[in-house]
C-alpha cells in the first residue's frame, strides 16, 4: 500500500492518545453510568412477579409500540413515612458520626502532626492499623463490649459508676459508637495528610506578630485546613447515610437507616421498581454533598494546599 | 508546648487509641476463651481455632473470598493505574470532567447505591443476552468497581509530583511512549501500585453488601458467612478467625512500615554524607 | 566586569557547515499567546550556540520545538540537511540535558547512560564499551554502580552529560545546565563542560538567563526576547556592539543616553541629561539630525579629580552610592541633571587616584568616543 493510502487509513482511526484515553473511560461508563441509567429506568416500572420482577417500560405488543412509566414510586419514595423518616433518620446519623469524628480526629490528628517525626510514624501506623484489619469483625467486636453483660457495663458496674447496666447495644447508642469507630480511620488519614503538609513557618510568623497559640490556632490552622475538613468530613457523611452492615449488627430494629430500608425493599420485598425509586431519591439528596466533595478535591489538586 | 500541654495532649492520644483498640484485643483475648459466651473468662483454650479447621462452610467461603480478592486486586490495578494515568497525563479531553467525575464518585458513593445499579445492570444483560449469571464473575466486577477509584487517584495523586522531564528525556533518548510507560513510569509508580494492590484485596476480602447483592444461589463468600454469624449473636468461632485476621494483617502493615522507614534511613544517611563532598 | 574571550577559536572546518542546524520560521502559540514568533536561525557544524534571554522569551520553546517535545505551528527545523519537523522526539538525531538532570532515580548511572543506546538496538559488547568511554570523559567511571540518590548536583550534571553524548547526537541541547548548582563551582563547571563539548566536536544549543554563562561557553549567542531574536552575534560583538537598547542592558550594564545625534562631520549627540555633548566615533547610518539612543559601558569611563583636558565625553558629578567588589569598585555619580551615572573602575585604577572617591566627592567621568555605541532603538 502506498504511503499515503496508509495515512489515510490512519487518520480514519482513532490516535493512540485516544484509544489510551477511551478504554478505562468505557470501562467505568458500562460498569458505573449504565447502571444507573438502569436503575433511573426501572424506578418508573411496576413491580410483577417475573423474572426481572417488573414490566418493562418499552413493549412491542400486538403490533403496538406501548410505553408505560409510573411516577408512583416516587411519589411513594418520597412521601411515605417509613422511606421519608428513615431519610432524616440517617442524615442525622451521618451528621452526628461526622461531628464526633471531628471532634475526637481533628484533635488526634493535629496532634499526631505536631509530634516528633520518630514517633510520628509509629503513631500513623497505630492509626492506620485497624483500618487495613477486617471492619466486621471489629465491628462484631463492639457486640461483645456494648451488651448489657458486655465489658463496659461490667466495668461500669465495678467501679460503681452506675447501679444497672446501661443499654447500649441494639439501640441508638450502639450505632452511634459502632459507627464513629469505624469512619474515624477515614477521616484522620486525608486530614492528617494535610496537616502534616501544613506549613509551620506560617505559625511562627503569627507567633512573631503576637498570637497567643490559641489565637494562631483558630486563626491560621483551622481556616487553613477548611478545604481538609471539608473533605474529609464529606468523606465520612456521604457514605455514613447509606450504611448498611453497623445498624443491621449494632442498631435497635426501630433505627432502620436508608441503606437497610433498600436492602429490604430490593431483597425481601423483592420490589425492584421502589428500591430503585429510594436509589435515586438518595442520589439526588447526595447530589449536593457530592458535588462539593468534587469541587474540594478539584481545588486540593490543582492549588499546592 | 508546655509541659501540661503535652501530658494532656499525650493523654488524649491514649484516649483515642484505646477507643481504635480495644474491641481488636477483646478479640484477640476472647479467641483464647474457654467459654463459649464472650463476656466470661473461664480459662485458656485453643478450641475454636481447632473448630475453625473443621468448619467447612467457612473454609470453602474463605477460600472463594482468597479467589475473589485476588483477582479483584489485579483487576483494579490494572484499570485503576489505567485511569489515573489518563487523568495524569492528558490534560484536556473530551469528557475530562465526566471521567473524573466516575473516579470520584464510588469513594463517596454509599455502597447500597453502587450494588443495587450493579446488580440490574446484570439482570438486564441476561435477561438480553443470557450471560452473565450472577456470581462469581459479577462479584468480582463488583469488587473491582469499589475499589479502582482508590487506585486511580493514587496512581494519579504519584504521576502529578513526578518530574515530567523523566518522561521527556526518555523520549528523546529514543523511546517510544510505550516504552517509557513500561521502562519510567510504572516502576516509579510502583509503591503506588502495591499499595492500591494490597487496599483493594483488603476491600474485596471483607465487603458485604455488594457480595450479598451480587451473589448466586452457589456462591457464598466469607464475609456473608460470618455476617449471618455475627447477626444471631456472639460466635466464639468468629473470634478465631477474627484473631489470625488481625495477626496477619499487623505482621504485614509492621514489616512494610520497617522497611519503608529502614530505606528512608539509608536515604537520609546517603544525603548527608553528600552534603559533606562537593 | 569584564568579559574577555578565553575560548579557543573552533577549528576552521567548522565553517565548512554553517547551515547545519536550520530553524526557518517558527512559530509556536499557546492558547493566545505566542512564545515563539518566526524564528528563524542557522547553526554551525560544532558550534556551541546560546539563546540568551530572560524567563518567558520563548528560549526555553525554542529549545523543546528542537527537541520535538512541542509542535510548531509553522515553519520547519532542519538538521545536517534533514527536515525533522514531523519528527516525534524518539526519532529525531538529537539530544537533551535538561535543568533538572532527569536522571532516572531507578536506575544505576551506568543503566542511565546506557538508557539511549539499549532503545537503540546497540548491541550489549558496544554499548558497555561506549558507556565506559563516556562515563570516562565525565570522569564518572567510579561511580557507575551509584543510583542517582547517591550523587552531588555536580555529579548528577555529569551522568546526565555522559547520558547525553554517548549516543551521539547530531545536536545537543543544554536547558539552563548550570542553574541547579551552586554559584562558585559554577564557573569551573561552565569550562569543563564547554572543553568537554569542544573535545567531542558536537553541536550544540544552551538555553540561559545567565549571561555571563552564555559570554563564557558560547561560540556565537542570540539574544531573545518576546518570542523574536534581537541580536545574533560572537559574544564579543554583542558586548560591544549591541543593535538595541534591550542587548545592551541584558548583556553586562550600561548607561544609556537618549538624545538627539546630528550626522554631520561634528557627530556631536546632545541629551537633556547630560551638560557636555557627547561625540561618537561613527554615527553609523544616522541621518541629518536623528533621535537614537548611545550606549556607554561603566568600564570605559574614567574617574578623577582633575577634568579630564578634552572638549567632549565627559561630565562631572557627585558620588552618590558605591559598592566595593574587591576585584573593581562600582561607582554612581549623581550628575547636576539629577542623572545616575554607572562607573566601574577597577581596583588598580582606583588606586592610581590620589585617594578611592567617597561619599560626596566631587568627581569628572571621561572616556573615549569610540566607546560609544549608537543603537537601534
Amino acid at each position: 500500500m502506498t504511503r499515503r493510502t496508509v495515512s489515510r487509513l490512519r487518520s480514519w482511526l482513532p490516535s493512540g492518545r485516544t484509544l489510551v484515553i477511551a478504554a478505562p473511560f468505557l470501562f467505568l461508563l458500562i460498569f458505573f453510568m449504565v447502571p444507573f441509567a438502569a436503575v433511573v429506568k426501572i424506578s418508573f416500572a411496576d413491580p410483577q412477579m417475573s423474572i426481572p420482577p417488573y414490566t418493562p417500560i418499552v413493549e412491542l405488543k400486538d403490533d403496538s409500540l406501548r410505553i408505560s412509566a409510573t411516577l408512583a414510586h416516587y411519589r411513594t419514595v418520597l412521601t411515605d413515612a417509613l422511606y421519608v423518616d428513615s431519610y432524616l433518620y440517617s442524615l442525622e446519623v451521618a451528621a452526628l458520626t461526622t461531628l464526633i469524628c471531628l471532634l475526637i480526629g481533628y484533635p488526634a490528628c493535629y496532634l499526631i502532626a505536631r509530634s516528633d517525626p520518630s514517633r510520628r510514624n509509629l503513631l500513623l501506623m497505630a492509626v492506620m492499623l485497624p483500618f487495613w484489619t477486617s471492619y466486621l469483625i471489629r465491628v462484631y467486636a463492639w457486640i461483645g463490649l456494648l451488651k448489657n453483660q458486655g465489658l463496659i457495663n461490667k466495668f461500669l458496674l465495678w467501679t460503681h459508676v452506675t447501679g444497672e447496666p446501661i443499654k447500649l447495644y441494639h439501640n441508638n447508642w450502639g450505632l452511634l459508637i459502632g459507627m464513629v469507630y469505624n469512619y474515624l480511620p477515614y477521616l484522620m488519614l486525608p486530614l492528617y495528610a494535610h496537616l502534616v503538609k501544613m506549613d509551620l513557618t506560617l505559625l511562627e510568623a503569627a507567633r512573631n506578630l503576637g498570637a497567643r497559640p490559641w489565637q494562631a490556632f483558630f486563626t491560621i490552622t483551622l481556616p487553613m485546613s477548611a478545604r481538609a475538613i471539608v473533605a474529609s468530613s464529606l468523606l465520612v457523611f456521604i457514605p455514613a447515610v447509606g450504611e448498611y452492615v453497623i445498624p443491621e449488627i449494632l442498631g435497635g430494629s426501630n433505627s432502620l437507616m436508608i441503606g437497610r430500608v433498600m436492602w429490604d425493599v430490593f431483597s425481601v420485598n423483592n420490589d425492584w421498581p421502589s428500591a430503585s425509586a429510594a436509589t435515586c431519591a438518595l442520589v439526588l439528596l447526595l447530589l449536593l454533598p457530592m458535588a462539593l466533595f468534587q469541587r474540594v478535591q478539584r481545588r486540593e489538586m490543582t492549588s499546592g494546599l | 508546648m508546655t509541659r501540661t500541654d503535652k501530658v494532656l495532649g499525650n493523654a488524649f492520644l491514649g484516649l483515642v487509641f484505646l477507643f481504635l483498640y480495644v474491641p481488636t484485643i477483646c478479640v484477640v483475648v476472647y479467641s483464647f476463651n474457654e467459654s463459649p459466651l464472650g463476656t466470661v473468662w473461664s480459662g485458656f483454650s485453643l478450641k475454636w481455632y481447632a473448630a475453625l479447621t473443621t468448619d467447612d462452610e467457612l473454609l470453602s467461603a474463605a477460600w472463594a473470598s482468597l479467589k475473589i480478592a485476588l483477582a479483584t486486586a489485579f483487576a483494579s490495578v490494572f484499570v485503576g493505574t489505567w485511569a489515573g494515568f489518563v487523568l495524569a497525563r492528558f490534560r484536556k479531553f473530551r469528557g475530562l470532567t465526566l471521567f473524573t467525575a466516575m473516579i470520584n464518585a464510588p469513594l463517596v458513593i454509599p455502597e447500597v447505591i453502587q450494588a443495587i445499579s450493579l446488580l440490574l445492570l446484570f439482570v438486564a444483560l441476561q435477561q438480553a443476552v443470557g450471560w452473565p449469571a450472577r456470581g462469581m464473575f459479577t462479584i468480582w466486577i463488583g469488587h473491582t468497581m469499589l475499589c479502582v477509584s482508590y487506585v486511580a487517584i493514587t496512581v494519579q495523586s504519584r504521576l502529578s509530583s513526578m518530574d515530567e522531564s523523566l518522561h521527556e528525556v526518555a523520549q528523546v533518548l529514543g523511546a517510544t511512549p510505550l516504552r517509557v510507560f513500561f521502562d519510567i513510569t510504572l516502576p516509579l509508580i510502583s509503591q503506588a501500585l502495591i499499595s492500591g494492590w494490597l487496599l483493594s484485596f483488603t476491600i474485596s476480602l471483607d465487603d458485604v453488601l455488594m457480595t450479598a447483592f451480587l451473589s448466586g444461589p452457589e456462591s457464598t463468600l466469607l464475609p456473608i458467612v460470618v455476617f449471618s454469624r455475627v447477626k444471631l449473636g456472639l460466635n466464639p468461632e468468629i473470634n478465631a478467625l477474627g484473631t489470625l485476621f488481625i495477626a496477619a494483617v499487623t505482621v504485614g502493615v509492621v514489616v512494610n512500615n520497617h522497611l519503608m522507614m529502614k530505606r528512608q534511613r539509608r536515604r537520609d544517611l546517603e544525603m548527608a554524607a553528600l552534603r559533606s563532598t562537593p | 566586569m569584564t568579559f574577555d574571550a578565553a575560548r579557543p577559536q573552533k577549528s576552521p572546518s567548522a565553517d565548512l557547515q554553517p547551515d547545519f542546524v536550520q530553524i526557518i520560521d517558527v512559530t509556536k502559540k499557546f492558547g493566545g499567546a505566542t512564545a515563539v514568533d518566526h524564528v528563524s536561525l542557522s547553526i554551525r557544524r560544532k558550534e556551541l550556540f546560546a539563546l540568551l534571554g530572560s524567563s518567558g522569551c520563548g528560549k526555553s520553546t525554542l529549545l523543546r520545538l528542537m527537541a520535538g517535545l512541542e509542535a510548531p505551528d509553522s515553519g520547519r527545523i532542519v538538521v545536517d540537511g534533514q527536515d525533522i519537523t514531523q519528527l516525534p522526539p524518539y526519532q529525531r538525531p538529537v539530544n537533551m540535558m535538561f535543568q533538572s538532570y532527569a536522571l532516572f532515580p531507578h536506575m544505576t548511572v551506568e543503566d542511565n547512560a546506557a538508557y539511549g543506546l539499549r532503545r537503540e538496538g546497540v548491541g550489549k559488547a558496544e554499548i558497555r564499551e561506549r558507556v565506559a568511554a563516556a562515563l570516562d570523559l565525565v570522569q564518572m567511571a567510579r561511580y557507575a554502580r551509584r543510583k542517582p540518590h547517591q550523587l552531588s548536583g555536580g555529579q548528577q550534571q555529569r551522568v546526565a552529560l555522559a547520558r547525553s553524548l554517548v549516543k551521539r547526537p547530531k545536536l545537543l541541547l543544554l536547558d539552563e545546565p548550570m542553574s541547579a548548582l551552586d554559584k562558585k563551582i559554577r564557573q569551573q563547571t561552565q569550562f569543563e563542560l564547554g572543553n568537554i563539548l569542544y573535545e567531542v566536536g558536537v553541536t550544540c544549543v544552551l538555553v540561559t538567563h545567565d549571561q555571563e554563562e552564555a559570554m563564557t561557553m558560547a561560540d556565537r549567542l542570540a539574544v531573545m526576547n518576546d518570542g523574536s531574536i534581537l541580536q545574533i552575534g560572537t559574544p564579543g560583538e554583542v558586548y560591544e556592539s549591541p543593535t538595541c537598547r534591550f542587548a545592551a542592558e541584558f548583556i553586562g550594564s550600561t548607561n544609556l543616553f537618549r538624545g538627539v545625534l546630528a550626522a554631520d562631520e561634528s557627530r556631536l549627540f546632545n541629551c537633556a541629561d547630560l551638560e557636555v555633548p557627547l561625540q561618537v566615533h561613527n554615527p553609523m547610518n544616522a541621518r541629518g539630525r536623528m533621535e537614537a539612543q548611545i550606549s556607554l559601558r561603566p568600564e570605559r569611563i574614567t574617574l578623577s579629580f582633575e577634568p579630564a583636558g578634552q572638549e567632549f565625553n565627559w561630565a562631572v558629578g557627585k558620588v552618590d552610592q558605591y559598592a566595593y567588589m574587591g576585584s573593581y569598585t562600582l561607582y554612581y555619580i549623581r550628575l547636576a541633571s539629577g542623572r545616575l551615572m554607572a562607573v566601574d573602575m577597577s581596583r588598580m585604577a582606583v588606586r592610581a587616584m590620589q585617594r578611592a572617591p567617597d561619599y560626596g566627592d566631587t568627581v569628572y567621568l571621561s572616556w573615549g568616543s569610540d566607546t560609544l555605541v549608537v543603537l537601534g532603538s
